[in-house]
């Protein structure tokens, strides 16, 4: 019996040391994982567009233009001794555009109709998967011949105990929108001179230079710029409604001051003369929107979205947008889409040749227009669990839309998503 | 002025007539699928930009609220 008694307890002892040292040794295993790659993603577009309020001539002429985008982004993941999941992705954007209505930047049409933007970023965002917490900051830069920008943001986001998840976000960006005018309308105390003397008269994204001074020279005019400030305050709260239907609301409290017109934008009077654009120096911009996403039946989802907009300048407007992705297989969707939207004009719009020389601020551009706009298109989306082909291709998606203004303006863009892991 | 109480309006009753149930981590099979993300896809990134720039409206959907040109 007393050897019974002493195995039992024996191999009681064995379990309990047994047990211990796997605890022990998950603990001990745990170790930081260093940064490794884990996620490239590609997405490229082609847009075309035709219409013919050009605000470069006014309101008036050929708006046509083409973008050709690209951007890719590498995601490194790695975790902490304090088990926070880090994640870093760093981004380039090279997009070129060629756009008609550039040419007339100058008056007889000689300016360079195409331009390239290209536009780093880089994000670090770090997790507290016990917490349910996670911090992010992201820096960008964009730099195009006639315009800079520098942004900067912070986000935090928590999740509650019921299925929720506020997020916060703080967003600044520092743009610098260099001076170029319509070439008739080119201030002479803003003429940009040489150190030779020579005076030069720069077009939109081109360099056409006209020497007033000693002869033509290979120095760069220094064409002075203008800020713009953007800054934004961005709440969003997700919810889990039940097991079929999420749903998000989000808010944005947007503020931009210093040169919010574009210096190469006319607007014609009614009296026939010609002036650059005049748009206030400040813009309090106010969007809330709701998404709702709900998983009818096997196959089919139900993704809307619905936003309300209300400006300073005396735009408000309505988006609603409706998608419904039909999941032909686990890994393979269709999803066609339909958006409608619809803006009040800004106070400060008027059509080519109706403001008047009593206007303080005018604009002829469409955009500020009141105006409403069909887009719609379809959707495609493979991602088979293996991988393409059983290859790091992880995730296609294919996207085509049309896109129908008010105003006349046509546009058509398709865009592709690869992803790799 | 009026049009503005009642965007305001239409977005908080949408909040209100969804009663959340509980819903477990293993019940969340639906609501994890891709197609279901809150957020836009990033392959509509750069139509988000386009319309920004021929709309006078922006934000409030994962897209930008500044920065950058739309010149042309």
């Amino acid at each position: 019996m007393k050897k019974i008694c002493l195995t039992v307890v024996g191999i009681y002892i064995l379990l309990l040391h047994a047990f211990a040292q796997t605890s022990n040794s998950v603990d001990s295993a745990y170790e930081p994982k260093p940064l490794k790659l884990d996620e490239i993603n590609l997405v490229s577009s082609y847009y075309n567009q035709n219409g013919d309020h050009s605000a470069i001539l006014g309101g008036i002429g050929n708006e046509h233009v083409v973008d050709l985008a690209n951007g890719l982004e590498l995601n490194f993941v790695g975790w902490d001794a304090r088990k926070n999941k880090h994640t870093i992705t760093a981004g380039l954007g090279f997009d070129h555009h060629t756009s008609a209505s550039a040419a007339y930047v100058s008056k007889t049409g000689a300016s360079k109709t195409g331009g390239t933007r290209v536009y780093p970023s880089f994000n670090w965002l770090v997790e507290n998967e016990n917490k349910g917490t996670s911090f992010g900051l992201g820096a960008y830069y964009s730099a195009e011949y006639n315009y800079h920008s520098l942004g900067l943001d912070a986000s935090y986001s928590k999740k509650t105990n019921n299925n929720g998840q506020f997020d916060g976000k703080i967003s600044a960006y520092f743009d610098q929108v260099k001076l170029i005018y319509p070439s008739e309308l080119i201030p002479v105390s803003s003429t940009p001179t040489t150190s030779s003397g020579a005076t030069y008269i720069t077009t939109a994204s081109g360099n056409t230079v006209l020497s007033g001074g000693g002869g033509y020279t290979d120095e760069k005019p220094k064409i002075p710029s203008a800020p713009r400030n953007t800054y934004d305050a961005s709440l969003t709260f997700s919810q889990v409604i039940n097991k079929r239907l999420q749903a998000s609301v989000m808010l944005d409290l947007v503020s931009q001051s210093g040169y919010l017109g574009l210096p190469f934008h006319r607007v014609y009077f009614n009296d026939g003369t010609d002036h650059v654009e005049n748009l206030p120096s400040l813009r309090y911009k106010i969007p809330i929107g709701i998404r709702l996403n709900y998983f009818a039946g096997d196959n089919l989802i139900i993704r809307a979205y619905y936003r309300y907009y209300f400006d300073q300048w005396g735009i408000q407007s309505h988006t609603i947008d409706l998608e419904v992705p039909v999941k032909i297989t686990p890994f393979f969707s269709l999803s066609p889409f339909y958006r409608y939207y619809i803006q009040t004009a800004a106070r400060y719009f008027a059509p080519y040749g109706m403001h008047t020389a009593a206007d303080q601020y005018y604009t002829s551009n469409y955009a500020l227009s009141a105006l409403s706009s069909n887009f719609f298109g379809m959707g495609l989306r493979l991602s088979p669990p293996d991988g393409i082909l059983k290859t790091h291709l992880s995730n296609i998606e294919v996207r085509y839309g049309h896109y129908l203004q008010t105003t006349d303006l046509l546009a058509n863009i398709v865009s592709f998503a690869f992803q790799f892991k | 002025m009026k049009s503005t109480y009642y965007g305001i309006l239409i977005v908080f009753s949408c909040m209100g007539l969804f009663a959340c149930t509980p819903v477990k981590e293993y019940q969340k099979n639906r609501l994890n699928d891709a197609e279901m993300s809150l957020s836009s896809r990033r392959v509509q990134k750069n139509e988000l930009n386009f319309q920004t720039y021929r709309e006078g409206s922006a934000g409030a959907n994962g897209g930008k609220t500044g920065g950058g040109c739309g010149c042309n």
